[in-house]
């Protein structure tokens, strides 16, 4: 089903052409008409799709990235992390972006085997807020689950107080602005609250959530950022660059260690440093330790087949991925991501080795 | 059909070429709705499976608890439908009477046009339009869906309406003004009776296209999870709408429950076609029988 949307997408789009020709889908041909001698590698199109979170770094990357190797085509198609992972599982595209981890029953269906994860980059979630005469904002984790699930309905209430000692809020009612597409802004974010929240988030985590009745939906960060933007008394979380991108407010949020931090490229990859990274470099950022670490930071990955019958696509799938790995980390911050700390980025670019070609 | 026989008995080499590719790709359509449909069905047996009959009853829709119930997403999509079609209709009706037998001649063309104009307008902008303009005031909900959708079916429903209405016959317009009618009268005795069948069969179309828009529900009618309510003015969801939204990062069994949606939503056209065509059918039979 999905393969068959991709195709029709595709077909639609005119976005992946010659994927056939570089798969050599008919092994015939190759008999009655010599392929002709490529010379320096040829022409390559790789094909990826998957998390909308790290799209604006794709696209910036392969620009940057196929200006000088002229001899390599990427298209990414975005589309949401799980159909990323989808597509990949089923051979659809060479690599997948992905904000969460194949579960392991989806991970035993993939049709190429084992997989390796490649962490790309860091970002924060905003809780972005318009509320008039209240350029500052600082929220604990407790506090934002409880006006996230509608429990706190009023911006004067006493435990949004509690955390802006001295601050003068007014008495307006919240409207809280969330995601109508299944979004991995929501699972993470959820997945932020469920933990840091001490109980206090009653809603559960996952791609959408059972949002209460009186709430409102965007379509995309872009959407939400644009209720806020529309609404007194409005909060919503939003990633940076469309938080900024909106001259939206956002609130300082309240770390493990007790600080109340901004969201910056900086703090994200300060909660970078404070994460355990395991084996296969897979992490939560979420909530991590460290007194300049920004809470709510997430983290998205380039997924690949450790091994593929396509040569020449792994050597230049292995091209691209060192750059985003070195180079491409330099773009990062003007694009409000933040780049992967020095040691996890040591560990990927390490672990290009277990890659084939 | 006698005719038609002899004329197949005469065929030679290219009416059997054309009788053969005539009925091949008659064949093709058929083959692939049953493909889709058997493809789709088997690909929602899983939630089927998983929630029981609950599926079609439970108001609860959690990806989290893996609890999917439809109820909720069948209800916004007849509601927002309903409330397109109670808006849509008069003013299509409206103008399609208004150009057959009102409008000046200069201006009938230019309406026409007008109205055409506004089914090529891609419904993702009739969304975003939704958004900016009407959520301001109405807030994303059944009823701004409903204004949005009645927009997008007003020019199906007004064309195949124009057409059927002008094909009433003149004789029989000229013996009602003959008796005396008014022109409003003429069109009660003459028009309507005419055109009837029609009329509802261009109405089921717009609503069969008001059920399956995509887009511009999802923009607008506030993606809540589990709204049961008359209220037009509460955020809600459609069947269409929660599957555009839902599918990119949808799991195994959420997918499944998608997919199970959308055969839902398949059958639920396919009955409401099913039974225009048996009104359309009945009420041109009842206009001939009282020809005769």
């Amino acid at each position: 089903m999905t393969q068959k949307m991709s195709v029709l997408l595709c077909l639609a789009l005119a976005a992946c052409g010659g994927k056939k020709d570089s798969t050599g889908a008919d092994p015939g041909s190759s008999v009655t008409a010599p392929v002709p001698p490529k010379s320096g590698g040829g022409n390559v199109d790789l094909d990826a799709s998957g998390s909308t979170f790290q799209k604006t770094y794709q696209e910036s990357a392969i620009e940057a990235f196929t200006k000088a190797h002229s001899g390599i085509k990427i298209n990414y198609g975005g589309g949401g992390s799980g159909k990323g992972r989808q597509d990949l599982s089923d051979l659809v595209v060479d690599f997948a972006g992905t904000d969460s981890l194949f579960k392991d029953a989806d991970l035993a269906k993939a049709k190429g085997g084992a997989v390796l994860y490649f962490p790309v980059l860091l970002g924060p979630i905003t809780l972005a807020y318009n509320l008039d005469g209240v350029d500052k904002l600082q929220l604990s984790p407790a506090t934002a689950a409880k006006i996230f699930d509608r429990e706190i309905k009023k911006w004067n209430d006493p435990a949004i107080a509690a955390d802006n000692p001295g601050a003068k809020l007014p008495d307006t009612d919240i409207v809280v602005a969330h995601r109508a597409d299944g979004s991995g802004t929501t699972d993470n974010f959820t997945k932020y609250l469920d933990k840091a929240s001490g109980g206090a988030w009653k809603l559960k985590s996952g791609s959408t959530v059972e949002w209460p009745a009186d709430t409102q939906a965007g379509q995309g960060n872009a959407g939400v950022a644009q209720i806020v933007k529309s609404t007194k008394g409005a909060i919503g979380y939003v990633d940076l660059s469309d938080a900024k991108a909106s001259a939206l407010h956002y609130a300082n949020v309240k770390n493990q260690a007790g600080k109340f931090i901004e969201p910056t490229a900086a703090s994200a990859s300060a909660a970078g440093d404070g994460i355990d990274v395991k084996d296969d470099l897979t992490f939560s950022a979420l909530d991590a330790k460290g007194d300049a670490a920004y809470p709510i930071t997430y983290q998205s990955w380039v997924v690949v087949y450790a091994k593929t019958n396509k040569a020449e696509h792994a050597a230049a799938l292995k091209q691209y991925l060192q750059y985003l790995l070195t180079d491409g980390q330099k773009m990062l911050p003007e694009l409000d991501f933040a780049p992967l700390p020095k040691s996890l980025q040591d560990k990927a670019i390490a672990q290009l080795g277990k890659l084939a070609g | 059909m006698a005719r038609a026989l002899d004329l197949r008995g005469r065929g030679d080499g290219a009416d059997r070429a054309f009788r053969g590719l005539a009925i091949g790709a008659a064949t093709v359509v058929l083959v692939v709705l049953g493909l889709i449909a058997a493809t789709m069905t088997r690909r929602a047996l899983p939630v089927l499976e998983h929630m029981g009959p609950g599926f079609f009853t439970s108001t609860r829709w959690s990806p989290a608890d893996e609890e999917f119930g439809a109820l909720p997403f069948v209800w916004g999509t007849l509601y927002t439908a309903a409330i397109a079609i109670l808006i849509a209709v008069p003013v299509s009706l409206g103008v399609a009477l208004f150009i057959t037998q009102l409008a000046p001649q200069r201006l009938k063309k230019p309406l026409v046009y007008l109205v055409d104009l506004l089914a090529v307008v891609p419904s993702v902008v009739f969304g975003l339009w939704g958004i900016l303009v009407l959520s301001p005031h109405l807030g994303r909900s059944f009823l701004t869906a409903g204004i949005i959708l009645a927009i997008m079916i007003i020019p199906i429903i007004t064309s195949l309406s124009r057409e059927v209405i002008e094909t009433t016959p003149q004789p029989e317009k000229e013996a009602a003004y003959g008796l005396g009618a008014t022109r409003w009268e003429m069109i009660l005795a003459s028009v309507w009776p005419h055109s009837k069948g029609g009329l509802v069969g261009a109405v089921m179309l717009g609503l069969g296209r008001a059920m399956g828009e995509t887009i511009a529900a999802a923009l607008v009618i506030g993606s809540a999870l589990g709204q049961l309510t008359v209220n037009p003015l509460a955020p809600g969801n459609s069947m269409p709408a929660v599957i555009a939204n839902e599918w990119g990062e949808a799991d195994e069994l959420h997918k499944s429950a998608l997919i199970a949606l959308a055969v839902l939503l398949f059958v639920i056209t396919i009955i409401v076609n099913l039974v225009a065509s048996s009104i359309v059918r009945r009420s041109m039979a009842r206009t001939a029988g009282r020809r005769t």
